[in-house]
């Protein structure tokens, strides 16, 4: 196996890897560029998404299980933050630090309850028959290389839902009133745009979204009640670097992260690749403190 | 008689033991336009803000379509109908010009339907005809930021006409206008008053000419005298309060 095929084998991962990112970091880029809240239980979201669909695939059997699961993690994982939106956040709004502290604390009691309902130790889905698999290369620079069916499928999810994402914002009559929140709250509801709705459907979609990313992540990880933590830091960085209430800046940067992690990896370990990731996001943000791509919106104005 | 849309009946508006409006009547018909004007504190801008239903009246009472409105609420007043606007233009900036209009230009209930790709045909229509009379339709995908001052009135303009409103309280639409403008949107107020009212504040006499709408002259809270440009400029009283002293000004 050549080194090119080993290489593009990494970037592939890479991509992959950003894709996870930028559907976990789509809610919290949403949630935050229009409500300016920081929801610490995001990462809960696809914990939940990945149960739901290991739920999903342990009662619906055959090809269609999992594409079920898909549909339930992103409805589970909406209706849950739905819930959160209306029973905490709402409450919350315009003290962004106890809103960090209360979502904080429904983290915490997801994590324990996930732990008390199906236990510490992961669980796994078994990717469907038409996901197992690879795209194997035999000839040329690239011999070696193989590709599994079940990266190339949380890619293609991806690239899907993030463009139906942005048709919704850009195309739809709920989109339109999204960017009007996003831009002027005021304005937006003296021309007579229902703002709570607005955010309790932004929220639902982010967290929703989330989900989906759990269910993908369950076919290349097993599920367990930290899982969101760990995923949930890199979505972070993830939106800070593309720049908050950008879409089009997090998929890069989702990207970006995902390919450098995987790269670096392949020089040094796990670890070692976090503390380049972090010096070179802290060394990112000293030369660009707004991110990749900034809007202007009302929300930054007072930040 | 026609019935009339507007009706001020002997509005009494008091702070504190002063009357900002005393004793205030008008009637303002249906597809017509009327002019105020007066000095500074002659209670223009508060009899706008007492038909919107945000300053409360002492006495008397506002009929609007034949309904007694006095003790509305702003945001009922405005559902039935009556818009204000400020000299600043409310627009959003980052938004198209069309996406400013649907926005304003809401269907009478949002449904589901909201969630599907593209805008209500019922909206659409709408928008069509008022970027039409605003003339801002080669700039329908232009950011409302980019426009030049006067146009982003006029679509302000515009997002009031295309939300349903019959009768709007402009408060000097052409402030801060160049001549052109100005007398543009004289001539769009005109046009649009074939199907809606307007309640218009201003001091520009060129612009107040250009609307050549009957007008009426407050001073003190009261109403001093309703006529014509011509008539009003002619009456003595009129000149010694408020158009003597621009000349004055005018001449020092």
């Amino acid at each position: 196996m050549g080194h090119l095929a080993v290489l593009t084998g990494q970037l592939f991962n890479g991509i992959s890897v950003g894709s996870i990112l930028l559907l976990t970091a789509l809610g919290l880029a949403l949630s935050f560029g229009l409500m300016n809240v920081i929801n610490m239980a995001h990462g809960e979201m696809l914990m939940v998404g990945g149960y739901v669909a290991y739920l999903t695939c342990r009662f619906v059997h055959g090809p269609a299980g999992f594409l079920l699961a898909l549909l339930f993690s992103f409805l589970g994982a909406a209706v849950l933050g739905g819930v959160l939106e209306v029973t905490v956040i709402r409450w919350l709004y315009g003290r962004p630090l106890d809103t960090l502290l209360a979502t904080w604390g429904v983290s915490l009691i997801l994590q324990q309850g996930a732990r008390s309902l199906f236990g510490a130790i992961g669980v796994d889905v078994v990717a469907p028959h038409w996901l197992s698999g690879s795209v194997a290369i035999n000839h040329g620079v690239l011999a070696g290389l193989t590709l599994p069916y079940v990266r190339i499928f949380i890619i293609l999810l991806t690239i899907v839902t993030f463009a139906l994402l942005l048709l919704f914002i850009a195309r739809t009559r709920w989109g339109l009133f999204l960017r009007a929140v996003h831009q002027d709250r005021e304005m937006a509801q003296a021309l007579g745009v229902n703002t709570k709705w607005v955010d309790l459907l932004v929220f639902a979609a982010g967290t929703g979204v989330a989900g989906l990313a759990g269910a993908a992540l369950a076919l290349i990880a097993p599920v367990t009640p930290t899982v969101g933590q760990s995923y949930v830091v890199y979505a972070f960085l993830v939106v800070i670097v593309g720049g908050l209430g950008s879409l089009l800046g997090t998929a890069l940067a989702a990207l970006l992260v995902g390919l450098f992690s995987s790269t670096v990896q392949m020089f040094t370990g796990v670890s070692l690749s976090d503390v380049f990731l972090l010096v070179l996001v802290i060394v990112f943000i000293q030369f660009r403190p707004r991110g990749i791509i900034f809007q202007r919106s009302r929300v930054m104005k007072e930040a | 008689m026609q019935n009339a849309l507007l009706s001020v009946e002997n509005i009494t508006v008091s702070f504190d033991g002063f009357n900002a409006l005393d004793g205030i009547s008008l009637r303002l018909m249906p597809t017509s336009i009327r002019v105020l004007i007066g000095p500074n504190g002659a209670g223009k801008s508060t009899l706008l803000d007492t038909v919107i239903g945000n300053v409360r009246p002492t006495k008397g009472r506002i009929v609007f379509r034949g309904e007694d409105i006095t003790e509305l609420n702003e945001y009922k007043i405005v559902r039935r109908g009556i818009c204000r606007k400020f000299q600043a233009p409310g627009i959003l900036e980052n938004l198209s010009v069309l996406d400013n209009l649907s926005l304003a230009a809401r269907p009478r209930r949002e449904s589901w339907r909201s969630f599907g790709v593209g805008i209500d045909s019922s909206v659409r229509a709408r928008v069509e005809r008022v970027l039409e009379r605003i003339g801002l339709e080669e700039k329908r995908h232009t950011m409302a930021g980019q426009l030049s001052h006067g146009q982003k009135q006029w679509l302000e303009i515009g997002m009031v006409v295309s939300s349903h409103a019959d009768l709007l309280l402009l408060d000097e639409p052409a402030a801060g206008m160049s001549l052109d403008e100005s007398a543009q949107t004289a001539e769009l107020i005109r046009s649009l008053a074939s199907d809606h009212s307007f309640l218009v504040i201003d001091h520009d006499m060129t612009f107040v000419e250009q609307l050549s709408a009957p007008v009426s002259v407050m001073h003190m809270g009261r109403m001093l005298k309703e006529g014509t440009l011509e008539e009003i400029q002619r009456d003595p009283q009129v000149i010694a309060v408020y158009l003597g002293r621009e000349k004055e000004e005018a001449v020092a």
